[in-house]
């Protein structure tokens, strides 16, 4: 690996402090920008969950990279290890689409629910009880 | 990365590749399939925290990590997220000194690992208790299941109409978004009365309603999962400890491996911790 064990041992000893560093930093950030650390002073939540993202991949990295050693294998294995997980990236994308969804049709079956009963649809035989505009909305 | 030279089989060995005597990517066997046991694993994990994503996504509310887990020993409450942080710190310490043990077994030094891997074994326990405390708040004090969660957020503003005997009061007013925490007494629970004071239903009175019932069951089985494999580690980290110190991979004359391999597996569990603590504490 071509460091004596000296260099290795301060390595170490750094990574350990920029995880710590990170790890602070994420919560006085969390905490900040939900407005627990400032009283009134916030930021939109998009920008916090980014930053909380990007900071906890940056500790990702140094705990793959460094502490397992990846960044000393041969590329043989670090691809046939790494690029599988973007794999992931798509069921991210896959799952959340989903779920907004889902919450659409939460939010049209509540409004639905709260909508006066129309007299004519008590009349009508099948199971329709959506309007064919509202499906289109889904 | 320099010094990994790319040499074919047989150059390495004098062997055909199927003879078995080469290590494919120049890593052992053992080492080669505890990584890809660890990619596996974290697909595992992914599934469980993408399923937490979609299902919180889906929900009108969700009750804030803030308010859910601001308890600290010695009967602090409103220290949102302190303890958590300080049960990273305990696990981030047990790689560090996991990192140490393996270095001290590349040069051979038996002493070393096993002090180093001591102390990483009392960093496991320790966060194990820390998660012990956490669950027991949850479940004895703060009366959380898997099927019930008590923790909510109102969707409209208004005034309580009764006080729970702890921190609310008859007439104290709320927002849209304020998180609440329903109590349990003698088996029964309160939920608070309160008169709505805006929106569409202004003037009605209603009741704390619970959670999203799926929070508890996430909350268990995700963390419970991360802390089973914590307890896993654990036990494999004691019982190669002992095999060192008693010699035994001396013996083997395969130097330290079976520490290295340990150290992936301990590295990993606090890499899914990362995770862990970035979805369910700080997003």
């Amino acid at each position: 690996m071509g460091h004596s064990y000296e260099d290795s041992k301060k390595k170490v000893l750094r990574i350990i402090i920029i995880l710590g560093i990170i790890t602070i930093g994420e919560v006085l950030f969390a905490l900040y920008g939900k407005g627990h650390l400032i009283e009134g002073q916030s930021l939109p939540g998009y920008v916090v969950s980014i930053a909380m993202i990007v900071m906890s991949i940056v500790k990702a990295y140094l705990i793959v990279y460094e502490f397992m050693h990846m960044k000393y294998e041969v590329p043989g294995l670090v691809k046939s290890v790494l690029l599988p997980t973007l794999l992931l990236v798509w069921a991210i994308i896959a799952f959340f689409w989903e779920g907004s969804d889902w919450q659409k049709r939460r939010n049209l079956i509540s409004d639905k629910n709260k909508a006066p009963v129309k007299e004519e649809m008590q009349k009508q035989e099948g199971y329709l009880l959506f309007e064919q505009s509202d499906i289109y909305k889904m | 990365m320099a010094d990994v030279a790319v040499h074919t089989h047989e150059e390495l060995t004098g062997k055909k590749a199927w003879d078995g005597a080469a290590k494919p990517f120049g890593a052992s066997y053992g080492k080669l399939m505890m990584w890809y046991f660890l990619l596996s694993d974290a697909f595992t994990f992914a599934g469980f925290l993408i399923a937490y994503g979609a299902l919180r996504i889906s929900m009108p509310s969700w009750p804030v990590p803030d308010f859910v887990f601001s308890t600290f020993p010695g009967g602090f409450h409103h220290k949102p997220l302190y303890f958590v942080t300080v049960m990273t710190f305990v696990l981030l310490f047990s790689s560090f000194t996991m990192v140490r043990a393996v270095q001290e077994g590349q040069r051979e030094n038996k002493g070393g690992v096993v002090f180093w891997m001591a102390l990483t074994i009392i960093g496991g326990l320790g966060f194990l208790g820390c998660q012990a405390w956490e669950w027991n708040m949850l479940i004895g004090k703060e009366h959380m299941t898997v099927t019930k969660n008590p923790f909510g957020t109102h969707v409209e503003s208004g005034t309580y109409l009764e006080g729970d005997g702890h921190e609310i009061k008859a007439g104290d007013s709320f927002k849209a978004g304020d998180s609440y925490l329903i109590h349990k007494h003698n088996g029964e629970w309160h939920q608070l009365p309160y008169k709505v004071t805006d929106g569409p239903d202004a003037g009605i009175e209603k009741v704390q309603s619970f959670g999203p019932k799926a929070f508890g069951a996430l909350f268990f089985f995700i963390t419970g999962f991360h802390g089973f494999h914590v307890l896993s580690g654990v036990i494999f980290l004691i019982i190669i400890m002992v095999n060192v110190a008693t010699g035994l991979y001396v013996e083997r004359r395969n130097g330290y491996e079976m520490v290295e391999k340990i150290g992936l597996y301990w590295h990993f569990v606090d890499l899914v911790w990362v995770f862990v603590f970035l979805v369910f504490y700080l997003i």
